[in-house]
């Protein structure tokens, strides 16, 4: 369907990564030669169980955990939907009041309203338009029965950096436990769990140039959790299931890679983003810019366009060998806008026009100006088509 | 996700664009997605005194399957009769294209509303005679079309606006 001889540009990190070729190394021999089950007593077993240690030792090390606060599982998905529902019937007796941001992932969403449904109060924090949690509404809204704060440490959609130290803050001095969501934060900007007073946080490793299938879940010593899945015991009794040992070493590797590198990769994407802000808000009339202008991911940048859709956008830019993404309603099976979006006071037709760009480790400065370019066109394209006001362009 | 017939139309779509005094205009939009697609026609009578769709053209806001139906109903409906365009639903669009994601179907609805709009438009305006169908079909969509209206109702503004002073 696609041009096989144009230059393919990927600007969708945020969706998911490459793995990156170092950590593809390290994962290698978990496949080939060491491949025994960690929970085995063999020589196998047992070299497959110190690399397992040793990844959970880096990934602790990385959050200034310790080893056995670190539960490893599958997806972030996994990971808050045991922080949500592991921390509730847990502390059933304590509350069942929760409280969440209104722009959290789906996964954690979703889980909430099932929460719901199981006879928990979810209550949603306010936000300012850069979709930043108003702390005084935190503080208002804890109450007696409330047992757990889950905040995201930056929106996947527009790349907000929430105050997390302030939030875990609030919520240590009250007793309540705090969670957040890292999984696109991890990794690109600094996380301590101590000084920030956080209680669970989620990681992913395929947000990080890590493989796919791996992910944990921190929990800080003393926090009461219920597992998901009950069975052979592994990690600490809170997952069980073998262990999936390669993904979890290219895990640790690529936590490694970031920690070490990371002053050096923002600024750069830093460069790249403000450059593609720029570029974009300049050239194209009627664009914006979603999200806050500097407390944002040094990788993200999300844009909303006057009179066009996003998923036209997206699909135009595609067959220029561009890859970015949208949360327009037309591009999701339930035809709705980004929960995101509305949730920072979007009207639906503004969310319509919504288009996400996020850059990575190999993204050079041509293609950014590459992408400028384009898009450009493609916006003038599609208003051409529009039936809405054409004197924009 | 999209057939290699939905892709060709949304990048290179046909009789794209507005008629100056165009002799029908279907506006429509769908409330749930979102999208909006304005159709225009202009009408001949034949020697035989039959009317035909002499010229269509489209303007759409909205998804690459809203995009692509917008030009292949166009393609379909030009030169045919009112009779035989009345014809057009979803399932010929939606043939016409070598079929669309599930979710995309309502698009085909879409591009379907907006002929039957123009037709109607035309017909009424001419003061000549509407099947019962139609007018029943115009009635449904002209009660999605008050919300739509409302929601896009800045743009829409400057859109008359500037047609106004042009
Ligand atoms: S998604 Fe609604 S018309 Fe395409």
């Amino acid at each position: 369907m696609v041009n096989k001889e144009i230059k393919r540009i990927y600007l969708d990190y945020a969706a998911t990564t490459p793995v990156d070729p170092r950590v593809f190394r390290a994962m290698k021999p978990y496949f080939l030669n060491e491949f025994g089950n960690s929970a085995s007593l063999h020589t196998f077993g047992q070299n497959a169980k110190e690399a397992l240690e040793n990844s959970r030792e880096i990934i602790a090390k990385t959050l200034k955990a310790t080893s056995n606060e670190i539960i490893f599982n599958s997806s972030a998905t996994e990971s808050n939907n045991l922080a949500l529902k592991g921390v509730a019937f847990a502390n059933k007796n304590r509350g069942n009041h929760i409280i969440i941001s209104p722009i959290e992932h789906n996964c954690v969403i979703n889980t909430a309203k099932w929460l719901k449904k199981q006879g928990f109060e979810i209550e949603k924090l306010d936000i300012d338009k850069y979709g930043i949690v108003n702390l005084d509404s935190l503080k208002k809204m804890i109450k007696d029965e409330t047992i757990l704060v889950s905040v995201i440490h930056a929106n996947n959609e527009i790349g907000t950096i929430e105050p997390i130290g302030e939030i875990g803050e609030i919520c240590r001095k009250r007793n309540i436990y705090f969670h957040t969501d890292a999984a696109q934060s991890f990794g690109k900007i600094p996380i301590d769990v101590k000084k920030m007073n956080i209680d669970l946080l989620t990681a992913s490793s395929h947000k990080m140039y890590g493989p796919k299938g791996a992910a944990c879940l921190f929990v800080r010593k003393g926090v009461k959790i219920e597992p998901l899945l009950h069975g052979g015991g592994h990690e600490f009794g809170l997952r069980s299931s073998t262990v999936n040992v390669p993904a979890i070493v290219g895990f640790a590797k690529a936590v490694e890679i970031c920690n070490k590198e990371m002053e050096k990769e923002s600024q750069k994407l830093i460069k790249l983003r403000d450059r593609l802000i720029k570029g974009v808000l300049n050239k194209i009339s009627g664009s914006h810019l979603n999200g806050h202008p500097k407390k944002r991911l040094p990788n993200n940048a999300n844009f909303w366009f006057e009179f066009v859709e996003g998923e036209s956008i997206v699909m135009h830019l595609d067959s220029y060998g561009i890859a970015a993404s949208t949360a327009s309603a037309c591009s999701s099976p339930k035809l709705e806008p980004s929960h995101v979006l509305l949730a920072i006071g979007f009207k639906p037709q503004e969310a319509h026009g919504s288009l996400r760009v996020s850059l990575g480790r190999w993204t050079k400065k041509e293609d950014i100006d590459y992408l400028i370019e384009t898009l450009a066109n493609v916006i003038k394209n599609l208003r051409k088509i529009s039936p809405f006001k054409k004197n924009v362009y | 996700m999209y057939t290699k017939k939905v892709i060709e139309h949304f990048r290179n779509p046909h009789n794209q664009g507005k008629i100056k005094n165009p002799d029908g205009i279907g506006k429509v939009g769908n409330i749930v997605c979102g999208d909006v697609m304005w159709l225009y026609i202009k009408v001949r009578k034949k020697k035989n005194g039959e009317d035909i769709i002499s010229n269509i053209k489209f303007e759409t806001f909205g998804c690459t399957a809203a995009i692509a139906t917008s030009s292949v109903i166009t393609d379909l409906a030009k030169g045919k009769s009112i009779k035989e365009a009345l014809k057009i639903n979803k399932t010929k669009i939606v043939e016409s294209l070598g079929g669309l994601p599930p979710v995309k179907i309502h698009c085909s609805v879409l591009a379907a509303d907006a002929l039957d709009e123009a037709i109607y438009d035309y017909l009424s305006k001419n003061k000549k005679n509407i099947p019962e169908e139609l007018k029943k079909r115009h009635q449904k969509i002209m009660h999605e079309k008050k919300t739509i209206e409302e929601k896009y109702k800045d743009w829409i503004e400057a859109e008359e606006e500037m047609h106004k002073n042009n």
